[in-house]
């Protein structure tokens, strides 16, 4: 998968699980407030990312994810690490 | 003293989601039971159930409400806002007032299955999510209505069996009347998915009249084979007599009576003598006596041993005034949880609109049964007082009296 399905299909995910308009998402936007995340929100946030892509997040993986470009950069790092594990 | 009176009340049942569809179905003795193939494929006994139409709560409450509601706690969301409307409370008002919050729940078993397959499948507890923990305690119910309707007194959850949902109005009722509170929502929820039934279908106490549904549920009939589980939500909101004059709202009937015992027996077999102590402390604490009682909405379940006990401890206490007696369990099945609130629903929509709701599929009366006044048809009858039966597993018994408001 390509980086910009992979984002494309982050996206997805995001706005259907934290019903958000799509066009409130840009890479610079920040993730905690545009999505409306509480703490418990993250334990979902987990879960989706679990669900698509397979891989657990531990919850200290967060701390320095601001923004969605950080949270597409961490994904992304993720997914290679997974490929190149195959 | 306070008086306490009833000043709204929802619904959302077998028998319709809303109080018109409802009334309409007790009055014409509409059974809301079918026939259900995942039961059959899932390896049920008996594949029968009332069932319900599964709300569509997106775009009305947020997400994080959303995502902690059970099954149960969606009904009893749409059937507290019913309540909400018709008491005609408002935020402010409820705030002013803490009212608080009182629901007869025992079980939130589909939650509780569906969070533990996902731990053993994937070996990760976070995996579950955020909502899981707020659908799987027993407390569900309670605990999202508080936070949804912004709750500020009372807020906890009764687990008493089939007897929870009359329990809660029961204590909301005595909490009232001792000052306690001014208002408080009180109601029951049952959920209805297979996997909260498995267990009691193990029993063989469901009917396997699986080729009539509609006739299955026949509480009180000499061929009955057994109960129908069902499920839903039932919302009664209570108050004190001067709260609810103060703010001019509607007076729906008062609660004159509670009575309660424990028939100190088998865990599953009742007795006499249990509903008898309940019946009568109901009777004291109305400071009336049994012949005032127009109707007995009775719990009859349809079991053979159950209603056979009910009708000996009616006929001990009622036998000689005979009120009309029905089980709206033969049109509803058993709600078990919610059971004791709904019937209050059902009950008090009798006493509105002047009917006697039939205990549908009576045809063949057994030797208890006979001696009661059983409406085998509907009734157009004036109702001034009434009371409503309640029992659970572990002998746990509940009655409460009702009194029309002139």
């Amino acid at each position: 998968m390509k980086n910009q399905e992979i984002i494309e299909k982050i996206n997805g995910f995001l706005v259907e699980e934290f019903e958000v308009d799509a066009d409130k998402i840009t890479p610079e936007a920040n993730l905690k407030e545009t999505l409306g995340l509480d703490s418990l929100d993250y334990v979902d946030l987990v879960v989706v990312i679990e669900s698509n892509f397979g891989f657990k997040v531990k919850g200290e993986d967060f701390v320095g994810i601001v923004n969605f470009q950080d949270f597409y950069n961490y994904i992304l790092s993720k997914v290679g690490e997974k490929q190149e594990a195959k | 003293m306070n008086r306490v009176v009833i000043t709204g009340i929802g619904i959302y049942s077998c028998l319709g989601t809303g109080l018109d569809q409802v009334r309409d179905s007790l009055f014409k003795g509409k059974s809301g039971i079918v026939f259900d193939e995942e039961r059959k494929i899932m390896g049920f006994r008996s594949p029968l159930t009332g069932m319900v139409e599964k709300p569509v709560l997106k775009g009305i409450l947020d997400r994080r409400q959303r995502i902690g509601l059970a099954e149960q706690g969606e009904y009893a969301y749409l059937s507290t806002l019913e309540a909400i409307k018709n008491a005609k409370l408002d935020e402010e008002i409820i705030d002013r007032n803490e009212f608080g919050v009182l629901f007869g729940n025992d079980s939130s078993a589909r939650a509780v299955i569906e969070a533990t397959d996902i731990i053993r499948d994937k070996k990760d507890t976070t995996l579950v999510g955020s909502g899981s923990v707020f659908q799987s305690m027993n407390s569900t119910v309670t605990m999202n209505l508080a936070t949804i309707f912004k709750l500020k007194g009372v807020n906890f959850t009764v687990s008493g069996a089939c007897a929870s949902g009359s329990h809660a109005i029961g204590i909301g009722y005595f909490l009232i009347k001792h000052g306690l509170q001014k208002g408080v929502i009180c109601g029951g929820a049952q959920e209805i998915n297979p996997f909260s039934m498995g267990n009691f279908d193990a029993l063989s106490t469901f009917s396997v009249r699986v080729d009539e549904p509609t006739r299955a549920s026949r509480p009180f009939d000499k061929n009955r084979d057994g109960l129908v589980p069902s499920g839903g939500a039932a919302t009664v909101i209570i108050e004190s007599y001067e709260s609810a004059i103060e703010r001019g709202a509607p007076i729906l009937a008062e609660i004159i009576g509670y009575g309660f015992s424990s028939n100190g027996g088998h865990i599953s077999q009742p007795n006499v003598e249990g509903p008898v102590r309940a019946l009568e402390m109901s009777l004291r604490d109305a400071g009336i006596p049994a012949d005032l009682i127009d109707y007995v909405n009775a719990h009859a379940t349809s079991t053979p041993v159950g209603d056979m006990y009910e009708a000996r401890a009616l006929d001990s206490v009622f036998g000689g005034s005979k009120p009309l007696v029905s089980s709206t369990k033969s049109m509803t099945g058993h709600e078990c949880w919610m059971a004791g609130a709904s019937e209050i629903v059902y009950s008090l929509l009798m006493m509105q609109n002047d009917f006697v709701a039939p205990n549908i599929n009576l045809e063949t009366p057994d030797e208890d049964s006979a001696k009661l006044n059983i409406a085998t048809k509907t009734v157009e009858k004036n109702i001034d007082t009434l009371l409503s039966n309640s029992f659970g597993f572990g002998g746990t018994n509940s009655s409460l009296i009702l009194k029309k408001v002139k």
